[in-house]
């Protein structure tokens, strides 16, 4: 009878096989590694804006505390994003002929406001405030990283979810005084785990319920 | 049926394979079947019935996943639909497969020989229409994987302590060793399947999935081995995969669920189910194929008698809820029997008794068991029986829980019912696949059970597989 396979059949059939389990472990080990990446999180990549806005010379450069512009962070659950007035305080006098304004000054003058390209979206269904979290101490930079070095702004954090458990199991370690909060190179002192578990204490953060599905996701 | 009438009158059993078959025969006619045999009319209508379905199965599944769960009759107080329902009846029926070729090889009952391949496709594809369903059920299908612990970016773990997660490995655990040992089983039939092939590509076809197979000693004793060390590992899962669907239930608090007697009941009655689907198919597949010198009159009553037993089972099972519920002295679990019999879902329980209990009793009459057309019939019964007491179960216990304001009641929709009949039409569409491409019967078993030709028996391996 003849043969219905070649000799070479035997060597590829079992290289098939192994093969087959090398792929599948391959494809998962990029996937994961790929979720993690910056082409998925967008981590350190800076987002462009219609506006060239740059965190970096209105806030290092000319010291405009964070409030000024995003005024509701302290009461609201969303930090606000300032309207076409708040840019026009200045920028009525100055640089007004700037053509790098032009958006702005347009916005201002049909009043539709200014389109900026969202670089911290969180998902829907996860329920974020930011009044609690300054209100017990974590600061700006913990989350957004020095802002006032950022010529224009990008994520230091994937914002995932392992990311908020990691300080919600832990608030300890990034928790630092109120009159930090706003303070964008705030580094925390040597003694961080004692003072963390004492500002804990003081303001009250009532670490049991702070992973809590309902917490995030109501 | 003069074999049958004969077999009325006879006391010792007829043998297991029809007196006039040789090793030649046996592999002739089940291969045959595949190869050379001008395909059944029957197949034709059936396959087409199935594809129909399936075809209603896709349109039901894309409209789902464009519009959601909301398209299901379910919402509060009733979350667990037709979905649950259809999850726990194809769970069930995958049961007399692993029953068939574990349990019953390690017993010893050589008559598996002539069902278990049968019987162990039928289980793969049963746990394949159960696995859709939960997935189904999800708000996000497309996110099923989060059911399984990986290293995610959200740095959770799935629910151990709940049943939910325990049905997960319990189902996927099922579905892998049954898949492994239902292929384990065909490799010697795939190699018999390639030699016998006429056309080049349909020897390759065979050639490569039967896995290089030549049917050396060192082949045979490494078979044994895997076969018997899988059937160990199939073993328990016979038990396991059935109780702990019946934990999603039992360990909620929901009157008509929180019952200890669940897990024991909802094996007995996975094993009643699964025999009652095989004989669905069995019987219409042999006669299509003229399968009744493998399949005989003896195979058939065997059958019968383990559904009977099942049922009987079962039927304590409702006994028992029934006297628990009122020994409980809790008045919910008493208002739950009462809702049960006499509540809006009523017709349904009486339906479920009937068809459960009341009806398969016919089985205890031998004339019963070996007439086709009635055994076939009362099969089919028991199948829509047993679907209505996992209906029954979801349902009413859902319904009227402890809080009167709460109360709901459960209408399926048009889409409910196409997702239903759409998994049976896949069912029946792989099941017909198979019966037309691989050996039906184990061929090398079934040579088992013939008797050696006088003077020369050293050719063949003897012994029990």
């Amino acid at each position: 009878m003849a043969q219905i396979f070649h000799p070479r059949t035997k060597v590829l059939s079992r290289a098939s096989i192994m093969a087959g389990a090398i792929v599948l472990a391959a494809c998962t080990v990029v996937a994961a590694a790929l979720y993690r990446s910056s082409y998925f999180t967008g981590v350190n990549e800076a987002r462009q804006q219609d506006v060239p806005f740059s965190h970096q010379h209105h806030v290092a450069g000319l010291g405009i505390d964070c409030r000024y512009c995003h005024t509701s962070v302290e009461k609201s659950s969303f930090a606000g994003i300032p309207p076409t007035t708040t840019c026009m305080t200045c920028h009525s006098q100055v640089w007004n002929t700037s053509p790098m304004l032009a958006p702005v000054r347009l916005s201002f003058q049909t009043n539709t406001p200014l389109t900026w390209a969202r670089v911290h979206d969180l998902p829907d269904f996860v329920y974020f405030n930011h009044s609690i979290h300054i209100a017990k101490g974590i600061g700006c930079s913990t989350c957004h990283g020095q802002v006032d070095r950022m010529p224009l702004v990008w994520k230091v954090n994937t914002l995932y979810m392992n990311w908020c458990l990691d300080c919600h199991r832990h608030p300890e370690e990034q928790i630092r005084p109120k009159e930090e909060v706003f303070n964008m190179a705030y580094q925390p002192p040597a003694d961080q785990a004692a003072l963390g578990a004492s500002l804990v204490r003081q303001y009250q953060v009532r670490t049991q319920q702070l992973t809590d599905c309902s917490i995030c996701h109501r | 049926m003069h074999e049958e009438e004969r077999l009325v009158n006879v006391h010792p059993p007829e043998p297991l394979i029809r007196e006039g078959n040789t090793y030649g025969s046996v592999t002739r006619k089940i291969s045959g079947a595949v190869l050379t045999r001008r395909t059944p009319r029957g197949w034709y209508i059936a396959i087409a019935a199935g594809f129909l379905l399936v075809m209603v199965l896709l349109a039901a599944v894309s409209y789902l996943f464009v519009r959601g769960v909301g398209i299901w009759g379910i919402n509060i107080p009733v979350g667990w639909g037709f979905a649950i329902v259809n999850f726990v009846w194809w769970i069930g029926i995958g049961h007399a497969g692993t029953l068939i070729s574990a349990i019953l090889l390690l017993l010893h009952q050589h008559w598996r020989n002539a069902i278990n391949r049968f019987a162990e496709a039928m289980t793969l594809f049963a746990v394949s229409c159960a696995g859709m369903f939960p997935i189904l059920h999800l708000g996000r299908p497309w996110l099923f994987y989060w059911l399984f612990p990986f290293p995610d970016p959200m740095s959770i773990w799935p629910q151990f302590r709940s049943p939910l997660i325990w049905d997960v490995f319990a189902v996927s655990t099922y579905a892998t060793i049954s898949f492994l040992f239902w292929y384990v089983g065909l490799v010697p039939d795939l190699a018999t399947m390639r030699d016998r092939a006429v056309h080049l590509w349909v020897k390759r076809f065979y050639g490569v999935i039967a896995l290089g197979w030549r049917g050396s000693a060192r082949h045979w004793h490494r078979y044994e081995t895997a076969y018997l060390l899988l059937a160990g590992l199939a073993t328990p899962l016979v038990v396991s995969v059935h109780s702990v669907v019946s934990f999603d239930f039992a360990v909620g608090i929901i009157p008509g669920w929180h019952s200890t007697i669940f897990p024991p009941y909802f094996v007995a009655g996975a094993i009643y189910s699964g025999f009652a689907m095989v004989l669905t198919l069995v019987i219409p597949v042999r006669a299509m194929y003229g399968l009744q010198d493998f399949i005989t009159a003896r195979h058939m009553d065997y059958m019968a008698r383990v559904m009977l037993a099942t049922g009987l089972i079962v039927a304590y099972g409702y006994v028992m809820e029934a006297f628990f519920s009122w020994y409980s002295g809790s008045p919910y679990e008493r208002y739950m029997m009462v809702n049960r019999s006499f509540g809006p879902y009523a017709p349904v329980y009486w339906m479920l008794i009937l068809c459960n209990i009341v009806l398969p009793q016919l089985l205890w009459i031998r004339k019963v068991r070996l007439n086709m057309p009635a055994l076939f019939v009362l099969a089919i019964i028991v199948n829509v029986g047993m679907w209505l007491e996992r209906f029954v179960i979801v349902i009413t216990s859902l319904h009227r829980d402890f809080l009167p304001s709460s109360w709901g009641m459960y209408y399926p929709t048009i889409w409910d019912w196409a997702t239903f009949t759409g998994s049976i039409g896949l069912f029946i569409a792989l099941m017909f696949l198979f019966v037309r491409l691989l050996p039906m019967i184990s061929m090398f078993e079934l040579r088992q059970l013939l008797p050696w030709p006088s003077g020369n028996g050293n050719g063949q391996k003897g012994g029990g597989a």
